[in-house]
């Protein structure tokens, strides 16, 4: 029974690395294609969707000139025209594989360069938002709220934490939206909406974070530093937050990853466009909106790029966690 | 006006609580003497020392009632410090009665800002009267041999009893006249215990110090004056040789002879 018990235990701990491992493995076998097309290219490329010429290298070109010879057919071939023909030259495209030189002499470019910028601000724009709001409702709870005040206050923001995505989604694009834009002017989907939506959804998660690391101080501690004069200000800047500082930071960068990679409520707000936001009330776009947009009208190539997208969105994600967890390990 | 401090029939009654968990209790804090506080857990000890430089004001509800005398600069008269409304005058009240507590509490800083918090706390700037006063203070809590190459380190890296030291070094670099002791040694080991206690007597000469321990041969080792308390009342109080010599009382002979407690 004991070690019936212990195995059980262990295979359910080395679950996490095979879910772990195998995400990793088809995030990246599915992403091969378009990795070997674009390559590292990619993430600095801002077109999504559009053909380009494909310039060919000589030996190519006398291939290709022979080819001509063969066919009898003009070289230039104007398909940028054909705009409407998009997602069926994009088919040709990949169907053809070997042909595509021959054929089209040109190719459909993706880059994640539109959607990496705009999910970077965006979750910028919720941190730079989110982070003084919820220290204030933290240290509001654990240092000056009456007990009779703090506990409801509390279950409120743990409730709010648990709202669904979608809702906030829904509510930005409603409410929310139109109100920023009246405020500041520009759409009611923008780049802005998207950061303040993602801001407050982030919130109650971070308060109560940091709250619990706000408590973790001993009344001792903040006892000593009141006898020897401190004011509660004095007390709660000298010695509480430094004190609960790793705990602080730890709640501010899970904020920050559950931020980067929130998908529905940025669905909502973001605007979903293939361009950067040169104001903040611009629309834009963002990996997991992206994602979430065309998976269900891709296939093929187009369909990799997608995989080759998440597997950014989850390079990126990882980065944040992992440093998280390097930063906790340091400190203790 | 030999007293420091006097606590004169005080009675207080923590927040909710329906009785009072001091009663009527009297101490003179003599200057320049050490008073020791014993009695069994949960006598009030801790209650009345916390009372001294109203720390219990921290959270809301508790209620006091007699005086608590402080000798005020000019030591010509007393002022009662319950009668303290103003934050910033509890905030001078507590510079003027420092307190130590049951355990090490560095703050997250270094060595060098957690002696010059309370002084840059009452608005010393200046870089040379603070270094001047650190290193008087570190000196003075036998501390400075063993920090002085690591004052810009973090405080949380001394052990336990220099830690205890440096909140020493950090009450007396206010220049308290009383110093509050509330059971200084109880998370030390002997040796620690025993360096504390000798820089206790030599702090004696300076300071006005009330010592709450649970410790009765540290009470007889240290202090001038014992008072022996028991279920919020002050049984006995008279000079420590008294006490564990020929207590007049029935159950101070009790305790001291460890019969309960």
């Amino acid at each position: 029974m004991e070690l019936f018990f212990r195995k059980i235990a262990q295979l359910s701990a080395s679950l996490v690395f095979v879910i772990l491992a195998a995400t990793t493995i088809v995030l990246y076998l599915s992403a091969k294609p378009a990795i070997e097309e674009f390559g590292v290219k990619f993430l600095f490329e801002s077109r999504w969707g559009e053909e380009e010429k494909v310039e060919l290298s000589p030996t190519e070109l006398s291939d290709l000139e022979s080819l001509e010879a063969d066919k009898g057919a003009p070289i230039n071939d104007d398909f940028i025209e054909d705009d409407d023909d998009f997602i069926m030259d994009d088919e040709d495209f990949i169907t053809d594989d070997d042909m595509e030189f021959g054929d089209n002499k040109s190719r459909v470019v993706y880059g994640a360069l539109v959607p990496i910028v705009g999910t970077v601000f965006s979750t910028l724009i919720a941190m730079l938002f989110s982070v003084p709001i919820a220290m204030g409702i933290a240290v509001f709870l654990s240092e000056i709220a009456p007990g009779a005040l703090a506990k409801p206050v509390g279950i409120a923001i743990e409730l709010l934490a648990s709202i669904p995505s979608i809702i906030y989604g829904m509510w930005g694009l409603f409410y929310f939206g139109p109100f920023i834009a009246g405020l500041f002017g520009g759409n009611t989907v923008s780049l802005l909406v998207a950061g303040l939506v993602l801001g407050i959804m982030v919130i109650p998660f971070m308060a109560a974070l940091s709250r619990d690391a706000i408590t973790t101080v001993p009344d001792m501690l903040k006892e000593s530093a009141y006898a020897m004069g401190a004011t509660k200000l004095e007390v709660i800047k000298d010695v509480v937050f430094p004190y609960a500082r790793s705990g602080i930071i730890g709640s501010i960068i899970l904020s920050f990853g559950r931020a980067l990679g929130e998908t529905m409520a940025v669905a909502f707000v973001i605007g979903g466009v293939y361009q950067f936001a040169g104001k903040v009330t611009d629309p834009t776009n963002s990996i997991p909106v992206v994602l979430a947009n065309s998976f269900a009208e891709s296939s093929g190539l187009s369909l990799s790029v997608l995989f080759y997208l998440a597997l950014i969105l989850f390079v990126l994600s990882f980065i944040v966690i992992a440093s998280a967890k390097v930063y906790f390990l340091r400190k203790k | 006006m030999k007293n420091m401090m006097e606590v004169k029939d005080l009675t207080f009654t923590y927040s909710g609580a329906s009785e009072p968990s001091l009663k009527a209790i009297s101490l003179p804090v003599e200057k320049n003497k050490v008073t020791a506080l014993i009695g069994p857990s949960g006598c009030g000890k801790s209650t009345l020392l916390r009372g001294m430089n109203r720390i219990h004001d921290l959270y809301p509800g508790h209620r006091y009632e007699g005086a608590i005398n402080l000798l005020n600069a000019d030591e010509k008269a007393y002022t009662n410090i319950l009668d303290i409304k103003k934050e910033a005058e509890l905030i001078r009240l507590r510079q003027r009665v420092g307190m130590i507590f049951q355990k090490p509490t560095p703050f997250p800083m270094t060595i060098f800002e957690n002696i010059a918090y309370g002084l840059r706390l009452s608005g010393v700037k200046k870089r040379t009267e603070l270094q001047e006063v650190v290193e008087q203070s570190l000196r003075d809590a036998a501390l400075w041999e063993e920090a002085k190459d690591r004052l810009s380190h973090d405080a949380r890296g001394l052990s336990g009893g220099q830690q205890q030291r440096l909140c020493i070094a950090r009450a007396i670099a206010l220049k308290p006249e009383v110093i509050l002791f509330d059971e200084p040694t109880s998370a030390l080991d002997p040796i620690s215990t025993l360096a504390i206690e000798e820089m206790i007597s030599v702090l004696r000469e300076q300071y006005s110090i009330c010592i709450v321990t649970h410790n009765m041969q540290q009470a007889a080792r240290i202090s001038d004056y014992t008072g022996f308390m028991y279920l919020g009342e002050m049984i006995e109080f008279d000079q420590t040789d008294t006490i564990f010599m020929k207590p007049s009382q029935k159950q101070t002979e009790d305790y001291i002879s460890g019969r309960f407690g």
